[in-house]
């Protein structure tokens, strides 16, 4: 569409940016004030320069549970994006099934976290969850709340059950998307499955899977209360993720300095993954 | 081989439907049921942690609790974005796209970052413990989710819509009223469908930022299960009650909520 050029708009865009700004200007600039500042209680402030970027970017329980963020992400992205293309090519493609399905598998999309976390917990205890009880008695030694291993299984199942249905659903409406002509072309061609995956429905899907991609990364990125209320960040500190760590640090031994810091070079990590989404978004949509 | 294609969304449902059917089952069961022992259906069915729910204040509280910011905070998200989303989708103005961009930005913030500022942020306005906190601090999200869902949804109307409209002689708000809201309408229910979902399911800032009288029920529910030992039965119940508002409105978006977390661009 063409737009006009009109700084009018301005005045109808005002009241977003007054109310976004009080959420995220103001809280991001206090901070930035902790982040540089060392304070002994009683409001009393003294600056400190670099000292806790230096302090957070040497610490080894930063980067631990860098590392496991990476890996926690990595493995459900791994998982969750082929399974989710897979589950939206086997769905049926319209009428009262079509329905069915979305509806039930949105489901676990509109769960309050901490109950997605208790939940899990009830299902996953060794000796009274159907899940636990289950793997138990088909001779595995499982029990989440003692093992690194189990622990990390159960979170990892967790999330793959509560966000695969996003990639589900973003992939049905791109191939919905796809016009019926395509698959007429391809059938008189004589083209294989394989081969109409490959090339019509494959990049008929690039842009919402580039969402669906994104949005698994920065929303695993920043996973808190769901493995919060499951483990706990526990067993010892196997599952702690970033943002647990993070308000740990903050909140619970009140290391404002440190947090702020931890906070700081948090953000710029998703705004960098933020910049790239919007681009390649931006992309796709000049395209189409 | 594409015969037994069903079998795939079937497997997948029912491996959705698990873990929801245990919670079902066990706010069923009494306590010394589910701590006695393992059993997939409930010997002594019992309604006792519903009843105590509805009749105790501390729980339903919480749920009218969660209801009252959840319903405030997608009023002021769908009031505030409307405008702005129809400037992005219609103008182009200094800085526009920049704007954008940093409305994103504030959708992938961590909660986490923002939880002990926000703290301080709306204990210093007084507003610490009230609905309106928790529905402010969740406009941090919800409003950019909106605007870019919104502006999706209007840039599928014709500009020539407008023009018409100009040239027969409505003013703006007429306008943007009586015609263009109306086109929009299936975004605007999408919206706020989103900024029901995305309050509901947040724990985070609603809990810091509450103690007694705006305290959401995920906070009671947390508070339940870490003091008064283990009473599973009753976080069962609970959790199957936060689940029951989604379930009813999801049925309504459900051919638009693909284009939604698409945030409006598929």
């Amino acid at each position: 569409m063409n737009k006009t050029w009109n700084n009018g708009a301005w005045f109808m865009v005002l009241p977003v940016l007054l109310i976004v700004a009080l959420n995220a200007v103001v809280p991001l600039m206090t901070v930035v004030n902790y982040s540089v500042q060392e304070t002994f209680g009683d409001n009393l402030f003294f600056f400190e320069g670099a000292r806790w970027f230096r302090d957070v970017l040497a610490s080894e329980r930063f980067h631990a549970s860098l590392g496991r963020q990476f890996v926690f992400t990595g493995i459900i992205l791994a998982i969750e994006i082929p399974l989710g293309v897979a589950i939206a090519l086997a769905m049926p493609r319209g009428g009262i099934w079509a329905s069915v399905c979305l509806v039930l598998m949105a489901l676990p999309l509109l769960i309050p976290w901490n109950v997605v976390g208790a939940m899990w917990n009830i299902f996953a205890l060794p000796d009274i969850g159907l899940l636990g009880y289950g793997l138990n008695w088909l001779g595995f030694d499982y029990n989440f709340t003692r093992q690194p291993l189990s622990a990390w299984f159960t979170v990892v199942l967790m999330d793959v059950w509560h966000w695969t249905s996003l990639v589900v659903l973003l992939a049905y409406a791109g191939l919905r998307s796809i016009d019926d002509s395509y698959y007429q072309a391809a059938r008189i061609d004589g083209a294989s499955r394989w081969a109409v995956f490959r090339f019509i429905q494959l990049p008929k899907l690039k842009h919402v899977l580039t969402i669906a991609f994104l949005l698994r990364f920065m929303d695993s990125f920043m996973i808190y209360t769901e493995p919060f209320v499951l483990t706990g960040g526990g067993p010892g500190n196997t599952t702690t993720f970033l943002s647990i760590d993070l308000v740990k640090a903050a909140l619970g031994e009140f290391n404002l300095g440190i947090a702020a810091a931890m906070s700081l070079i948090y953000f710029l990590m998703t705004l960098l993954v933020c910049w790239l989404f919007y681009t390649l978004m931006m992309q796709g949509s000049e395209k189409s | 081989m594409t015969r037994l294609r069903w079998l795939i969304p079937t497997v997948y449902i029912l491996f959705l439907m698990l873990p929801i059917y245990w919670l079902l089952i066990m706010s069923f069961k009494t306590t010394n049921e589910i701590l006695g022992g393992f059993s997939a259906w409930p010997q002594n069915f019992t309604v006792e942690s519903y009843v105590e729910i509805f009749t105790d204040p501390t729980w339903y509280n919480g749920y009218i609790n969660s209801i009252t910011y959840v319903a405030i905070n997608t009023v002021i998200s769908v009031a505030f974005a409307l405008p702005a989303a129809y400037a992005f989708s219609r103008y182009r103005f200094l800085g526009d796209k920049h704007l954008f961009f940093w409305l994103l930005t504030n959708r992938m913030a961590p909660p986490a970052v923002f939880a002990l500022p926000f703290l301080q942020l709306y204990s210093a306005m007084g507003l610490f413990d009230t609905h309106l906190a928790v529905a402010l601090s969740h406009c941090l999200f919800n409003i950019p989710l909106a605007v870019w869902i919104l502006e999706g949804f209007m840039s599928g109307v014709p500009k020539e819509i407008d023009e018409t409209a100009y040239i027969d002689g409505y003013s703006f708000p007429r306008f943007f009223t009586r015609i263009f809201m109306p086109l929009v309408a299936s975004g605007i229910g999408v919206t706020a469908f989103f900024c029901f979902m995305f309050s509901w399911v947040e724990l985070l800032l609603a809990k810091t930022l509450t103690s007694v009288e705006a305290k959401p029920i995920a906070a009671v529910m947390t508070r339940t299960a870490s003091t008064s030992g283990y009473e599973l039965g009753l976080l069962a119940a609970a959790g199957v009650l936060t689940i029951i508002p989604g379930a009813i409105v999801i049925w309504f978006v459900r051919n638009y909520i693909a284009k939604g977390f698409a945030l409006g661009r598929v």
